[in-house]
């Protein structure tokens, strides 16, 4: 179980950590949508460019990890408090784990393809 | 005796009841209300009913009055749990109008309603209509160790007793409030789901041993909350802390006690 | 029945009978949650970047519509607000803010469910709430 691997309060700890930091990056990243005005900032020549930028890919990676990490914990208490039994615990735990990883993965391939311009025409 | 407060045909009136005269005369400048009681029993029922009375009231009347006055008058089968009539052990507590409450402590004048619904508190087995177990209160009271926690002791021919100032007993007295009512685990939203979680009741509790400075057992004590189901699964949603008829204060203990999980208090 | 008899989610999802502190904690489990679910479609969503300009504008087509713009207006909203209540629980949840422990008296108020709390609240409510009509204007270009 989770609670073998790490305490129940250092979770916690990383689950406030992450709401954190990450309402930064996120207020950044509406900052610099707003900014360049919303239909604009949509177009697609625009969007490539501000992957290209190497500072603004970070913050999009930063709050990919954060967020996925934050959100993920969440569902994960949620789910622990509707239902109880070590099968079930382990599971929600793990399959929580496990999508958070998926979707950090899927994520950062597109953060660093589209970075590295790996784009089709 | 029937429902509007006659007594059946070659009845005499008991003489533990006010005379016929005096009952006529309160009926008459009372108010009356439907108390509406849930009936469980769990040898023969597969749900819960709801039985219907009409009761008097006056501006004083508790809820307790009234469940013993349909008791004693018109269902003797209800079953409910009482005893000091004055809030202090926590026996009747109950949900009263959708909340938990004291059924000693809240007057019917108060709920303003003509209508007051009586049922067992949630989140506790039923033993028979209003009466509720109480074994998982007092398991996680047990686990969280109620108990000063030191090697030495105030007992033996050597020690004296351990002395406290006004200032020290302040900061866990209103903690040692609790009458194990079970009003906060019944409102608690985690304990409507989560059957393993530790409960307000005995967090609230832990922190009152935390906060007592005689007692050495901290760090045991914050192990034990410390887990999936422990500590972190209140969210303060403050619904104990509404409740409590003591004013306990459940949700601060608890938050208090994560301040030391947090590394914000030592 | 059951051994607990557990009030079960209807419980734990009723808002209602004990004050605003309970409405803001499902709240915040609802918001929570949408916000995941939007998260998850945003990953989706942006990936369509790397099958070049007709597919990603064949995703604006479908977002840059009136339903998508209420839905983003729902999840500005909906982060405004778990940010803002998220702030106050972590704040309280340290134990600040949650008044002194004393001796309890009649009328037995609870001191940690105060006004600087519910206060709280109702600005993240109102915070969302002026951040929703925003962002409508911005997408609208008002």
């Amino acid at each position: 179980m989770m609670s073998n691997i790490m305490r129940e309060s250092h979770i916690m700890k990383i689950h406030y950590l992450t709401a954190l930091i990450a309402v930064g990056f996120v207020i950044i990243h509406i900052m610099v949508r707003v900014t360049q005005g919303f239909a604009n900032s949509l177009e697609f020549e625009s969007v490539i460019a501000n992957y290209k930028s190497i500072p603004y890919a970070i913050v999009l990676e930063a709050m990919l990890i954060l967020i996925s990490v934050h959100g993920f914990n969440g569902l994960r208490i949620i789910l622990l408090e509707l239902k109880q039994g070590n099968a079930y615990e382990n599971a929600v735990t793990y399959g929580c784990l496990v999508a958070m990883i998926a979707l950090i993965a899927y994520g950062s391939r597109t953060i660093i393809m589209a970075s590295m311009g790996m784009v089709e025409a | 005796m029937t429902k509007d407060g006659a007594l059946p045909k070659g009845f005499e009136r008991p003489s533990s009841l006010p005379s016929q005269e005096k009952y006529e005369k309160v009926k008459s400048s009372s108010k009356t209300t439907t108390l509406r009681i849930s009936k469980f029993n769990p040898e023969s029922d597969s749900t819960s009913t709801f039985s219907e009375f009409k009761v008097y009231y006056q501006r004083w009347t508790t809820v307790l009055d009234a469940i013993l006055e349909v008791k004693s008058n018109y269902d003797h089968s209800i079953g409910v749990r009482y005893s000091c009539r004055q809030a202090t052990c926590g026996s009747c507590g109950m949900i009263i109008n959708g909340k938990p409450r004291l059924a000693c402590f809240t007057k019917i004048s108060e709920l303003d309603s003509d209508l007051v619904t009586v049922e067992p508190m949630n989140n506790f087995p039923i033993i028979r209509d209003l009466a509720v177990g109480f074994e998982r209160l007092i398991a996680t009271h047990k686990r969280i160790k109620p108990y000063i926690i030191r090697d030495d002791s105030e007992v033996t021919s050597e020690t004296k007793e351990f002395l406290q100032s006004p200032e020290d007993v302040e900061k866990y007295i209103q903690f040692a409030g609790c009458i194990k009512c079970g009003l906060c685990n019944s409102a608690c939203p985690t304990m409507a789901t989560d059957s393993s979680f530790v409960g307000p009741q005995a967090l609230a509790q832990a922190y009152r041993y935390v906060a007592d400075n005689r007692d050495k057992g901290k760090d045991e004590r914050l192990k034990i909350i410390d887990e999936p189901h422990g500590i972190w699964r209140c969210h303060f949603a403050g619904s104990c802390s509404q409740v409590c008829p003591k004013g306990v204060d459940p949700a601060m203990g608890i938050q208090l006690l994560r301040g030391y999980l947090l590394g914000y208090r030592k | 029945m059951e051994k607990d008899r557990k009030e079960g989610i209807k419980g734990m999802a009723n808002p209602g009978r004990y004050g605003i502190e309970r409405v803001a904690y499902w709240l915040m489990r609802i918001t929570g949650l949408g916000l995941l679910f939007y998260f998850i479609g945003h990953i989706y969503e942006t990936s369509n970047l790397l099958d070049g300009k007709a597919a990603w504008n064949s995703m604006l087509e479908l977002t840059q519509t009136t339903e998508g713009h209420i839905f983003l207006t729902l999840v500005i909203g909906m982060c405004v607000f778990h940010t803002g209540n998220g702030i106050r629980l972590m704040i309280g949840q340290a134990g600040f803010g949650l008044g002194k422990p004393s001796r309890a008296d009649y009328p037995y108020t609870p001191k940690s469910l105060n006004m600087k709390g519910k206060l709280c609240i109702y600005v993240s409510i109102g915070l969302a709430a002026l951040a929703m009509m925003y962002g409508l204007g911005v997408m609208y270009d008002v």
